[in-house]
């Protein structure tokens, strides 16, 4: 149930009114995994009203990557997008904006929602397993994927939803405080809050927590090289593998997002892929075959990846949830063109959560669910027969 | 039933598809793949309402597009007489509708009691906004013909405050307030490839609305004016200006509480500008003083980009096509899928009033 409940959080507490209010308090308090930090950043959108409830002053920087042009423009540099942007007005991602010539963030240290998440859920499958993530996102979007599953609060500018003010040192101590080993930048598009990823990171970092990205990977060159510099593990959404279901479904290109997942390999980034395989869409075969050759390729057979089922969404609710045979389907593709580690997501209790040993075949990682039971990996290796299973193990 | 009307399609319809070498086979029986390309080819709403309309495709409505200018519109200085302001939009209105008087022309817009929108265009700030004077003109009309419950607005308070507009979110009378005070819909509203939540003051507070954009080069989208200015009632504007806008202006305008309310266009083409928006570029601005009025936006959208292309080539500047931002938006809002106006020269006729 990838990102389930952060989708009923989303989803629940962007049609309340009120941010902290008694209903929202006691939503989140009800689980489990927010009893840590509900009331310190709980998580709660409104679109009604649109007022922010802190000074917008506080989250405005100045952004990185872009370029001044003529007349008061400047074009964006941080994504393939490249907007060029007239003074006054904003990017795609609509949390950017060119204010007399120069380009600022409207969403630093400006939280929507915040979660203790289990780290399986975001997935990451061979990073810190059993780990907690404190999971973090603020508004904004650089694509608008039709079956985004957390629309309210990606597709949205951020002074039209409710915002706290969390700066990373406090991220970074809430995290510790609450037993996390790593802060997740997830739920929207961590891409498009660039500026306090990267310093929430750093910050992170200083309390010994990792940081993993949960993204589109739709970044350009500069930016993302100066990311893997600052967290250590990514996981990209990979929409599908042709450039047709980019454009019509998702609004951008493959191409960029392949471009990326080859730079955070060759930076010694660890990155897993998740693949939403949506009816009719992006379930060919063909694509699963033509999606494992390149990965294997191009990326090597140790990437994980995670065919996820769908759910309508947004605005693809006209299209039934994934077909678990699909899905499997999917996975034998990738088993056959020799991937060592491909993933069900999704589908709780589905025997292909767990984590087998590419050579004896054996479950190294147990799971169901966000739920893990053994772990047999020893120093990175797989008890049974010793061959190292790739992925971070541990701290 | 379905056979009755794609039959109707074969007599009426000129169709160049394979679909209607379909239609001429003997004991021809639509298959579902036929019926669908021929719905594809040409909307049943267009097969039904050209049955029961008499020769329509013989005397298409014209859309009526008026221009209005007064050289003497500015006082010494740049200040606006509101006096002949007021003169110049009772005649554009009267030749819209051909009315002797400004009260039997308004009448035609708005109904004693309604609750009136005026969707101003205010990013650009004081240079190149909706002018607070023309604004104050229409106020005046609509309260002459019993027009109690008025609301100016556009996106956000700070926008309208820049023009100069002054934020009254409560009282009797006039209000005006952007998108920020009440808010957006809760549920997506859907039309072609725009997903959006609609602002509030469109859905709740307005039973009528009237557009106000102003004359200028986008320098996106080629230009901005009737159509585009219902960006401002949506909540996600920035996703929608990929591919020059095409086809999300069109689409936006197709959302049912846009099209259903709209009922006059009134382009403040007082000051206008040919290059550089939207933002206000004093360099590329020209005074028009004048006014575009149509109760049909892509006639007003097609003559105002025409007067935009006008006076580019008189500054020496290459049209828009060559520059990749050719308003192409305004054509699909024509087509057969959106049927918001028409962009046919032919079908519009232009008057000097």
């Amino acid at each position: 149930m990838t990102d389930q409940i952060e989708k009923i959080v989303s989803a629940d507490d962007a049609r309340s009114n009120s941010v902290g209010d008694r209903r929202s308090f006691l939503k989140a308090a009800a689980l489990p995994c927010l009893a840590g930090c509900a009331g310190m950043i709980a998580g709660v959108q409104s679109l009604t009203p649109l007022q922010a409830t802190e000074s917008d002053a506080q989250f405005i920087q100045e952004a990185q990557f872009y370029e001044k042009k003529p007349y008061k423009k400047i074009q964006c540099k941080l994504c393939p997008r490249e907007c060029v942007i007239d003074d006054r007005e904003r990017g795609y991602c609509g949390v950017r904006e060119n204010r007399g010539g120069t380009y600022y963030t409207l969403v630093h240290s400006r939280v929507v929602t915040a979660h203790i998440d289990p780290i399986e859920k975001k997935p990451f499958f061979h990073f810190l397993p059993g780990s907690m993530a404190f999971s973090i996102a603020t508004a904004g979007c650089n694509v608008n994927c039709k079956m985004c599953q957390n629309w309210e609060i990606s597709q949205v500018r951020p002074e039209q939803v409710r915002s706290t003010y969390a700066p990373p040192a406090k991220v970074a101590a809430l995290a510790r405080q609450n037993r996390c080993l790593v802060v997740a930048y997830t739920y929207s598009e961590p891409v498009i809050f660039y500026e306090y990823m990267v310093d929430t990171a750093r910050a992170a970092h200083e309390t010994n927590v990792r940081s993993a990205v949960v993204t589109g990977g739709y970044i350009t060159e500069e930016p993302l090289k100066k990311l893997c510099k600052s967290v250590d593990a990514i996981k990209v959404d990979l929409k599908a593998y042709s450039e047709k279901f980019y454009k019509e479904v998702v609004n951008g290109e493959l191409k960029h997002v392949l471009n990326a997942l080859v730079l955070m390999r060759k930076q010694g980034m660890w990155t897993e892929i998740v693949y939403l395989v949506v009816p009719t869409l992006n379930d060919s075969d063909a694509e699963f075959q033509a999606l494992a050759r390149w990965i294997k390729t191009d990326l090597g057979p140790d990437v994980p990846v995670h065919f996820s089922r769908f759910h309508p969404e947004y605005l693809l609710k006209n299209l039934p949830p994934t077909p678990l045979a699909t899905l499997e389907r999917a996975k034998a593709a990738a088993d056959a063109e020799g991937l060592h580690y491909a993933y069900i997501g999704n589908v709780p209790g589905h025997p292909a959560e767990s984590t087998y040993c590419p050579r004896c075949r054996k479950v190294v990682v147990e799971r169901t669910g966000y739920t893990i039971g053994a772990i047999r990996i020893k120093n990175g290796m797989c008890s049974y027969c010793q061959r190292p299973i790739a992925g971070v193990w541990g701290v | 039933m379905a056979r009755n009307v794609l039959l109707s399609v074969d007599v009426g319809v000129n169709l160049h598809s394979r679909a209607c070498v379909a239609l001429k086979r003997r004991h021809w029986m639509p298959s579902r793949r036929d019926f669908l390309k021929l719905a594809g080819a040409a909307p049943l709403s267009r097969v039904v309402s050209e049955r029961l309309s008499p020769h329509p495709a013989l005397n298409p409505p014209k859309s009526r597009a008026v221009l209005v200018r007064d050289a003497q519109l500015r006082q010494s200085g740049s200040a606006i007489d509101s006096t002949r302001l007021l003169a110049m939009l009772d005649r554009a209105v009267q030749a819209l509708f051909d009315r002797d008087n400004p009260q039997e022309a308004w009448s035609q817009v708005v109904s004693r009691g309604e609750r009136v929108g005026l969707k101003v265009n205010c990013l650009a700030g004081r240079g190149l906004s909706t002018n607070v004077a023309l604004v104050d003109a229409v106020c005046e009309r609509l309260q002459q013909v019993g027009i109690k419950d008025i609301v100016i607005w556009d996106r956000l308070n700070d926008d309208l405050e820049s023009a100069h507009f002054k934020v009254k979110e409560r009282g009797a009378g006039v209000r005006c307030f952007g998108n920020d005070s009440l808010g957006y819909e809760d549920e997506l509203a859907v039309s072609g490839s725009v997903g959006s939540l609609l602002a509030r003051t469109l859905t709740q507070v307005c039973d009528a609305v009237i557009s106000l954009p102003v004359l200028k080069d986008h320098g996106i989208t080629g230009v901005t004016m009737a159509l585009k200015n219902m960006f401002g009632a949506i909540h996600n504007p920035n996703k929608y200006h990929l591919s020059a806008g095409d086809p999300y202006i069109a689409d936006v305008n197709m959302l049912p509480p846009v099209r259903q309310k709209l009922r006059l266009h009134i382009c403040d083409a007082i000051t206008a500008q040919y290059e550089g928006g939207p933002s206000f570029m004093p360099q590329w601005t020209w005074p028009q003083n004048g006014l575009l009025v149509s109760r049909d936006p892509v006639a007003l959208d097609q003559v105002g980009w025409q007067m935009i292309e006008r006076k580019r080539s008189e500054k020496g500047l290459k049209p828009l096509r060559e520059l990749k931002r050719e308003p192409t938006y305004i054509a699909t809002a024509a087509d057969p899928n959106h049927r918001l106006g028409t962009n046919d020269v032919n079908r519009i006729e232009v008057v000097n009033a």
